[in-house]
């Protein structure tokens, strides 16, 4: 049994307004936007798994409903073995101790008006039954572990770099020892130059602490680092989820192909891959029937049409395209 | 964010109020302002101190007399020394327009913090009500509710403070709503918070600086209000020294040319209301989001 397990995970959003209205009185379904559309994966436990995609193709709405900030439209978000998609806010209290998240943008994500001390406390004083001198004596051990002076635990997150404020945000993540860690673009908003030690103390966490992580990015070289799986999005789907190493070496979705062509190498001498695709993402409001590459892929054949299942291919290495036995061979 | 670079890390919160007292500071207008308020605050809790008579001590032999050593501010058809009586008054007043303030803003914003945190049909219908009472000229509002319950301190206290929750439950409600979005909230749900630790401890302290701009502007407005209902005889009662008495017997006056009945309790509720919106503007420029990096 895996740690978590996500199955035909969906999330819709009405899109209200006249429309919704009009159409739910024409007695038509409401037209909504289709943000995650059958998401399934694994996370196993102590792994990383990747999760990439551009921006919109419904990344951070796949964590979202992991750490149901969001009821999911439908599908199913197992943590371990039990369901947790349907929960509401109180029974899902229990596991917030074990499931938590870093979130994108260390500086909105923290309280202004409360102070280092009090932010990572609060998992404690929520989750646990230690006393004050237990809360403080963990807090200190927090703060060394990802790597701040205990004289910074006064302070209030504008006076923090956003180096500090991202390890503050790790600290209360990782405050209740959860097992399960969504990290949503970690390092996004840091510095070049402070990416790579954020980055190195997510991956010494995960070792010391035990933590699985679902790690998403768009920035496919922390990915290749990090994750040993990686799974690619496409407009609320996912298109590929194979071994990092396999994934890097020889990507078989046209869209994973497309992706990895546009990271730029720095050998001008290096061969590369053209691979390009056609157009812009399209709306995932109105999303074409079959395969959602289809009208932006170079390879598009008629049987493109009909909706590709994500199917294995190899041991591992799952493909969502109907091409891909003759794109491999 | 330079200012705040050179702050040190461990004395945040003293630092950030000093910041705020010294910028009052440079801003000489709002500065003037808080001092004459806070001036007049001490006058009238060291009332029995400061005031040269008693404020209802009659003295047949002195009726009507234009301001002098004796009486600086004249005195009125019974001999009351005017200076006292408004000195006394201050009391009334202050704390009237202060407790009105005090129960709007925290009906209001605890209200207007629920509403907006939960939307739904409660928020819903909290605005249509918020709609309603402000479709009423507040002083009209006020009229019927002292009209109604009866003319106390207590009751125009109560009156002024409905008249006013509508501002601080919209204001709120509007802030919780921006403020629900924000990232940190989804982190203090993921954390495991119950949702009145969000609202109370997460996002109600981040609504708190419009409010208190908010605050002060309509404590001012709270003072007028009461004075206005004391003038037109539904505030507080004479013998009682009220300013919107006082002025309101003043103005009686007026054609017989005891012009000090009237222009100096007038005067008192002039500068006191101006001094409030003076401390309110001045608040809100210090307070304004876009001036938050500098703080």
């Amino acid at each position: 049994m895996s740690l978590v397990e996500i199955r035909d995970l969906q999330m819709h959003f009405p899109l209200g307004g006249i429309g919704g209205t009009l159409a739910r009185l024409r007695g038509q379904a409401e037209p909504v936007l289709r943000a995650v559309d059958s998401v399934s994966f694994d996370v196993e436990a102590g792994e990383t798994l990747g999760l990439v995609g551009e921006s919109g193709c419904g990344k951070s709405t796949v964590a979202r409903c992991l750490v149901r900030l969001l009821k999911p439209t439908a599908g199913s978000v197992r943590y371990a073995g039990k369901q947790i998609a349907t929960l509401d806010a109180q029974a899902m209290r229990p596991f917030r101790r074990d499931i938590q998240m870093v979130f994108q943008d260390p500086t909105a994500s923290l309280n202004p008006r409360l102070s280092v001390r009090s932010m990572v406390e609060e998992a404690l004083t929520l989750h646990t039954k230690f006393d004050a001198k237990e809360r403080r004596a963990r807090v200190e051990e927090l703060m060394h572990e990802v790597g701040l002076g205990r004289d910074l635990l006064d302070s209030y997150p504008h006076e923090l770099s956003g180096g500090q404020r991202q390890r503050v945000n790790i600290a209360r993540a990782i405050a209740t020892n959860p097992r399960f860690v969504v990290l949503d673009e970690p390092t996004s908003a840091l510095d070049v130059s402070l990416r790579s030690r954020a980055i190195l103390l997510l991956e010494k966490l995960r070792e010391h602490l035990g933590l699985s992580y679902l790690f998403i990015s768009h920035d496919l070289a922390t990915v290749k680092y990090l994750a040993s799986r990686v799974a690619v999005m496409y407009l609320g789907s996912i298109v590929e989820l194979s071994d990092t190493r396999d994934l890097f070496a020889k990507p078989l979705h046209p869209y994973t192909r497309a992706l990895l062509a546009a990271v730029p190498v720095p050998d001008p001498d290096a061969r590369r891959d053209d691979f390009t695709l056609a157009g812009e993402i399209p709306s995932p409001i109105d999303v074409e029937t079959g395969c959602r590459l289809r009208g932006r892929c170079p390879l598009a054949k008629p049987i493109c049409a009909e909706k590709p299942p994500l199917k294995e291919i190899a041991p591992g290495r799952f493909v969502a395209c109907h091409l891909v036995a003759e794109l491999s061979s | 964010m330079s200012s705040s670079l050179s702050v040190s890390s461990s004395t945040s919160k003293p630092v950030a109020s000093s910041l705020v007292w010294q910028r009052l500071q440079r801003n000489p207008v709002s500065f003037a302002a808080l001092c004459v308020i806070v001036l007049i605050a001490a006058a009238a809790i060291l009332a029995p101190i400061v005031a040269p008579y008693a404020p209802d001590a009659t003295d047949p032999a002195a009726s009507l007399q234009p301001p002098s050593w004796q009486h600086p501010l004249g005195t009125d058809e019974f001999g009351r020394d005017q200076l006292s009586r408004i000195i006394f008054a201050a009391r009334v007043d202050l704390l009237v327009a202060f407790a009105a303030t005090l129960i709007a803003v925290t009906i209001g914003g605890l209200l207007g913090a629920v509403v907006g945190y939960s939307r739904g049909w409660a928020d819903t219908l909290a605005m249509r009500v918020v709609d309603a009472l402000m479709a009423f000229p507040a002083f009209v509002l006020a009229m019927g509710i002292t009209a109604g319950l009866g003319n106390s301190i207590t009751n125009v206290a109560i009156a002024i403070s409905i008249t006013q929750i509508p501002a601080y439950l919209r204001l709120t409600r509007g802030e919780m709503l921006r403020l629900r979005e924000m990232e940190y909230a989804d982190a203090a749900r993921t954390l495991g918070n119950p949702t009145w630790r969000i609202v109370l401890i997460h996002l109600l302290p981040n609504c708190l600086p419009p409010l208190i701009v908010q605050a002060t502007l309509s404590t001012g407005f709270a003072l007028l209000t009461m004075a206005s209902l004391s003038f037109i005889g539904l505030g507080i009662q004479p013998p009682q020294s009220e300013w919107g008495v006082m002025t309101a017997e003043g103005a009686s006056q007026i054609v017989t040319g005891e012009w000090w009945l009237f222009v100096f309790p007038g005067l008192a509720i002039m500068v006191s209301v101006l001094a409030f919106n003076l401390i309110g503007d001045g608040l809100r420029d210090l307070l304004d989001p876009r001036m938050r990096g500098l703080r």
